[in-house]
């Protein structure tokens, strides 16, 4: 099991994509609190953690979909936290956001056209996307609400492709899928990744996320509990960072976590 | 035949309605706005056909040539500026800030033009010309020709709409903004043309309605207001052909409500409208018009 992301650059180079001490408030509600990471090129990045621990937010604050409180966001080096997210978006942050999102009233080829729009000059084209996936196509003047879920997704993951991106953030690529969907949607990654891309992606499927990233960050209630690689961390450790049972206290408790 | 020719006008009046129409629904579709000054602006064009053929003597027809660009460039910078201020505080403060502009441009045009009725090339052959057919059947070409204008708009926004980088942009704004955005797309510049686009059109309305009739400073809002809401509100809401259909309706309405009293012109177009709204409140075609 060899990903093409596993030859990290190590700590010495520059990330490509970086967040420093990244506080959000949803109101009231504290959702990200000091969270911090560094991406490297060619790296699968993988955010873990439960339903609500401020995964979705994290990603869409980097996308500028979300202003944070305090903290900052460094793409290549650059501070982009006061940067719109069309801005972001031509400098090479795409995001394919959770639920898809596509243009509803747009036909397949129209969705990609719009991503091609402002396009950075790049190995990806609307051809290429036709290349790897022929249904598409065949199909490209369909309106894309007579696709499947898996087909949808295909969609908005092409759409943000042709902007030809240096950073891809996956949010929830699973969501709503059937588990061969899922398979088949990851086993594209390499594929894409052999273009240059880096990739954030964020996964409730810990499993998932634990068998393609090259490096994993959980979190919980919007602090990071655990970070490392996969081969790193053990699935104990994943468990307690997951559901909080007091760190590593909970791999110690006798009967509880032991070897599956 | 005097029926017929009551429908005929009618049909004939609905392509300067639908010029009234297609912007509001335009930016209505698009960025949820109802533009309560969309009918005052109309008016503004009209003002300012009447000052370029004043000072420059260029033919009444040809001043659309100036104004509709004017015009659409007045859309883009208010959409940029007050209506995108007001949408960043909510929908509903648009409703109040175009309210506000639309008292703004018609107390000022009050101001400077007085009240005063202003006509738009009254004594050219156009205006006061017609060809008959038969003894009762009189058309107008000045009515004819704005009908074709209008169809000829409707086809031209649906061809942007449909095939350039723009409409595209448009669409998937009004589907989606933010999507957009991850796409690239300032939703901001994007509404501002759409803008552009609405009151390109309804600058046309407004020089048409200033020669068949004649305008001053509330024909914005007593008039051309009321009827494109009328028109978007029958033919359905965000719908384009819709609102030529919507037009042709309220102007058949009108136009035998007329035939009956003269004096029911006008209730009998609001009735109908009336109906629409409570026996099938999503206009008659339903579905937003897919190019």
């Amino acid at each position: 099991m060899s990903t093409p992301g596993m030859d990290v650059k190590g700590d010495g180079g520059t990330p490509l994509l970086e967040v420093r001490d990244l506080v959000v408030h949803h109101g009231q509600l504290r959702a990200l609190d000091a969270i911090s990471l560094r991406v490297f090129p060619g790296e699968v990045y993988a955010i873990i953690g439960a339903n609500g621990a401020g995964k979705s937010t994290l990603l869409r604050t980097i996308a500028g979909l979300h202003h944070p409180t305090t903290g900052s966001v460094l793409f290549d080096g650059k501070d982009v936290t006061g940067l719109r997210p069309e801005r972001r978006a031509t400098k090479g942050i795409a995001m394919v956001p959770e639920g898809r999102r596509l243009f509803g009233s747009l036909s397949v080829e129209e969705n990609l056209k719009v991503g091609a729009t402002y396009a950075r000059p790049g190995p990806w084209t609307i051809e290429r996307v036709y290349e790897m996936f022929g249904w598409m196509r065949e199909r490209r003047n369909q309106p894309t609400a007579q696709l499947s879920g898996g087909e949808q997704q295909t969609v908005a993951i092409g759409r943000a492709l042709v902007a030809n991106p240096r950073v891809l953030l996956l949010d929830e690529l699973s969501l709503g899928l059937a588990p061969v969907i899922v398979q088949r949607i990851y086993g594209m990654l390499p594929q894409i990744l052999a273009t240059g891309l880096t990739v954030l992606l964020v996964e409730q499927d810990v499993s998932q996320a634990l068998r393609v990233a090259s490096r994993i960050q959980c979190l919980l209630e919007g602090r990071t509990t655990l970070e490392g690689r996969p081969a790193d961390v053990t699935a104990d450790q994943v468990e307690a960072a997951y559901f909080g049972l007091a760190g590593a206290a909970a791999a110690d408790r006798p009967g509880e976590g032991s070897e599956a | 035949m005097a029926w017929v020719n009551a429908i005929i006008q009618g049909i004939l009046t609905g392509g300067l309605y639908a010029l009234f129409a297609c912007g509001l629904s335009l930016m209505f579709g698009v960025m949820k706005v109802v533009n309560l000054a969309h009918g005052d602006l109309a008016v503004i064009g009209g003002y300012i056909a009447i000052g370029i053929v004043a000072v420059t003597h260029v033919p009444v027809l040809w001043s659309f040539v100036i104004v509709v660009p004017v015009m659409a460039l007045l859309g883009y910078v208010l959409q940029r500026t007050v209506i995108q201020t007001a949408l960043d505080r909510g929908v509903l403060t648009t409703l109040i800030v175009t309210l506000g502009l639309s008292l703004v441009i018609e107390n000022g045009l009050l101001q400077f033009f007085t009240a005063n009725t202003r006509g738009i090339g009254a004594n050219l052959a156009l205006v006061t010309g017609a060809f008959t057919i038969g003894s009762q059947i009189s058309i107008g070409y000045l009515l004819l020709l704005t009908f074709g204008v209008a169809v000829a708009v409707l086809l031209g926004l649906q061809y942007f709409l449909s095939r350039s980088k723009y409409g595209r942009l448009i669409r998937a704004v009004a589907d989606d903004k933010e999507a957009a955005q991850l796409s690239g797309a300032d939703y901001r510049h994007v509404f501002g043309i759409a803008a552009a686009l609405a009151l390109g059109t309804v600058a046309l309305g407004g020089i048409a309605y200033g020669m068949y009739v004649d305008l001053d400073p509330t024909t914005g809002t007593d008039t051309i207001l009321l009827f494109a809401f009328a028109a978007v509100v029958i033919g359905g809401l965000g719908s384009l052909w819709g609102t030529l259909v919507g037009g042709v309706v309220l102007g058949v309405a009108q136009q035998i409500g007329a035939q009956i009293n003269i004096s029911d012109e006008l209730l009998a177009g609001y009735i109908v409208f009336l109906a629409v709204l409570v026996l099938r409140p999503q206009g008659l075609l339903s579905r937003r018009a897919q190019p």
